[in-house]
């Protein structure tokens, strides 16, 4: 709010620049110690003796001859077989990315240029799908997937997060394309077009913007999905979330924390990246629901 | 559009959420109402030079023939949701007729499994909700004033910890607070207690999970308000001022009307999400002294003998139940909206 007539006082602006500084800090301060962490050994990481190890990597040294090791990631990703992981869920993701942006743009296109009444209906529903815990929803797939044993594998996991990422797809889309003026299909529809040709010549050309921010949400969905992913794959299978989950051990004490530690910094890295560069959309399809309602 | 093309075009995606959605609903509802098989037993005689006994052993292969048989288990209506880990009437019963105060019948049934984690889910939620909304507020409000160039990064920097998934986000706080940890070793230093630890306190761990659930969904109402605040209109806030009103009169009597709408979803869908609350209690290793709802599901079907279907199942069906409760309000505004749009 930059008014011209505002005048903010000195000690207000000083307090609300505080506040943010102390906000930014509480948010990115744990991201940024578990990366610098990730380069210690685990004695200087959780330290109980003197928690300032971790900065002047005092075991470190002592193991390793140097400050900063690669150690946690060589374990992790080699002999903890992490690159397995990160492999399946590039898999994952992309199919399930490409998959359920395909179905959501027909689906979703459809919705918005149909007056029929079960067009609302089916969005009604598919709020109500949104809202299922997804633990539910697996607990529902376990047992008939043992049966037609297809539990385990690959596809079913995608197959399975297509269909959970529907229903936000769908609404996501449907709310941009309801912005994308109606005459133009239908003028093209009136030339002689049927449905198919006039979304495949004019509404696939003008719709890549709605597309990319759906993608981003399927691509956070699937490649940071916990529930489905470390309930329906088997260990040979695992995605990098279950990964990292099965990294802790049952007691603190074993099992390779500091390959977690690593894990995660590898899994969030990407993630951070891709959020910098398409800020702007993520931001747009969080709102969307909002502000049209 | 016509009929035909429409269910072309929906086919997919329609066949997509039936399958793996519609069904698994009722694929849960018919689980519900079954329960694993017992255990053949079978007596058997065992003679020894020092006398006959008689032991009781499982047959294995009249119990594997009979799971082969029947799969789902056997019918158990629903025993599975009145039974101890679920709903235990019995013992809710029994409790009423015990207990000399109504303190005294609380206690005990919330250290029932099923109330236990009712009691957690509910408790995130009413704390965590109105938290979230007053902080994604504050933000919003605070990083509106900030000069537009910077707010780009500053932006990036707040939606951090909405990002990241819930099993990562807990388990780098946990790293940082726990006994070994930055904060939780100077903690100790602090309070000069060696044995202060988060696992060690029920309220200390409750504590932590909320704070995190603060601190993870605060981003998405930041996010949201900050959007709608952009779309405050300018005069009347104008005119406020030259009228004298206060900054805290400004924000109560024009931009929060306005952004009213937005609030209601905001805490809707977080409220929403809070229900299903579990990964963090798995990132904090909470589950000693925090259960929730989704977690009872969980930690039934990665049970290490025999998953128990019918037992997540039950939980599952209630949780739904639950869930619909919460919806109610979204889903008349929807339909609402949907009939003055058109």
């Amino acid at each position: 709010m930059d008014f011209g007539l505002d005048k903010k006082s000195n000690s207000l602006k000083t307090f609300n620049t505080i506040f943010i500084v102390i906000w930014l800090l509480l948010a990115c301060f744990p991201f940024i110690w578990t990366f610098w962490g990730s380069f210690k050994v685990r004695a200087d990481f959780f330290s109980r003796a003197d928690w300032w190890y971790a900065i002047t990597a005092f075991n470190t040294l002592i193991e390793t001859g140097a400050r900063f090791t690669k150690e946690a990631y060589s374990g992790a990703w080699f002999e903890g077989e992490f690159w397995k992981a990160s492999r399946n869920t590039v898999i994952v993701t992309i199919s399930v990315v490409s998959i359920s942006l395909f179905l959501g743009t027909l689906g979703a296109y459809a919705l918005s240029r149909s007056t029929k009444n079960y067009a609302f209906w089916i969005l009604i529903i598919a709020l109500i799908f949104r809202a299922m815990p997804h633990i539910t929803l697996v607990s529902g797939y376990l047992f008939p997937f043992f049966q037609l044993q297809i539990w385990g594998i690959l596809p079913t996991t995608i197959v399975v997060l297509v269909a959970i990422n529907q229903p936000f797809t769908l609404w996501l889309l449907y709310s941009f394309f309801k912005t994308v003026p109606k005459e133009l299909d239908e003028s093209a529809l009136i030339d002689g077009c049927s449905y198919f040709q006039a979304f495949r010549h004019i509404i696939m050309p003008v719709m890549w913007p709605g597309v990319i921010t759906a993608g981003l949400f399927s691509l956070m969905l699937a490649y940071n999905d916990f529930t489905v992913t470390a309930l329906l794959l088997n260990q040979e299978n695992h995605t990098m979330v279950p990964k990292i989950q099965s990294y802790l051990g049952t007691n603190q004490h074993e099992g390779n924390l500091m390959w977690a530690v690593s894990a995660v910094v590898s899994a969030t890295a990407p993630l951070f990246l891709l959020v910098m560069f398409f800020q702007r959309q993520v931001i747009s399809g969080l709102t969307a629901g909002a502000i049209k309602g | 559009m016509p009929n035909r093309s429409f269910f072309w075009f929906f086919f997919p995606a329609g066949l997509a959420m039936i399958l793996f959605i519609g069904l698994p609903i009722i694929s849960t509802g018919i689980q519900s109402f079954y329960a694993q098989h017992d255990q053949i037993l079978i007596e058997v005689k065992k003679c020894d030079p020092f006398g006959c006994k008689t032991s009781v052993v499982v047959d294995q292969e009249a119990t594997s023939k009979i799971k082969e048989e029947k799969p789902l288990g056997k019918f158990n209506g629903f025993g599975t949701y009145i039974d101890r880990n679920h709903l235990a009437s019995d013992q809710v019963s029994e409790f009423w007729s015990e207990s000399k105060s109504v303190g005294e019948f609380i206690g005990k049934v919330g250290n029932l499994p099923f109330y236990k984690a009712l009691v957690f889910t509910l408790t995130y939620c009413v704390i965590v909700t109105p938290c979230v909304l007053l902080l994604g507020f504050i933000i919003a409000l605070s990083l509106n004033a900030i000069s537009r160039k910077i707010r780009g990064p500053l932006i990036f920097g707040t939606i951090l910890p909405m990002i990241v998934t819930p099993l990562v986000g807990s388990l780098v706080l946990f790293w940082m607070i726990d006994a070994e940890g930055i904060i939780g070793a100077n903690l100790q230093i602090l309070m000069d207690d060696p044995y202060l630890s988060v696992k060690s306190s029920k309220a200390l761990t409750w504590i932590t999970i909320i704070i995190y659930g603060v601190w993870h969904h605060s981003p998405f109402a930041f996010v949201v308000f900050y959007a709608a605040l952009q779309t405050v209109p300018q005069e009347p806030l104008e005119a406020s001022i030259i009228d004298g009103a206060s900054r805290f009169q400004r924000v109560k009597h024009i931009v929060l009307p306005h952004i009213y709408p937005v609030v209601t979803f905001v805490a809707l869908i977080s409220l929403m999400d809070n229900f299903r609350v579990f990964e963090p209690i798995i990132g904090f290793s909470a589950e000693g002294s925090a259960q929730s709802l989704s977690w009872l599901i969980y930690d039934n079907l990665v049970n290490e003998e025999v998953i128990l279907f019918g037992s997540a199942a039950a939980t599952s069906i209630m949780t739904i139940v639950g869930i619909s409760i919460i919806l109610t309000p979204v889903l008349l505004r929807t339909w609402k909206e949907f009939r003055t749009n058109r």
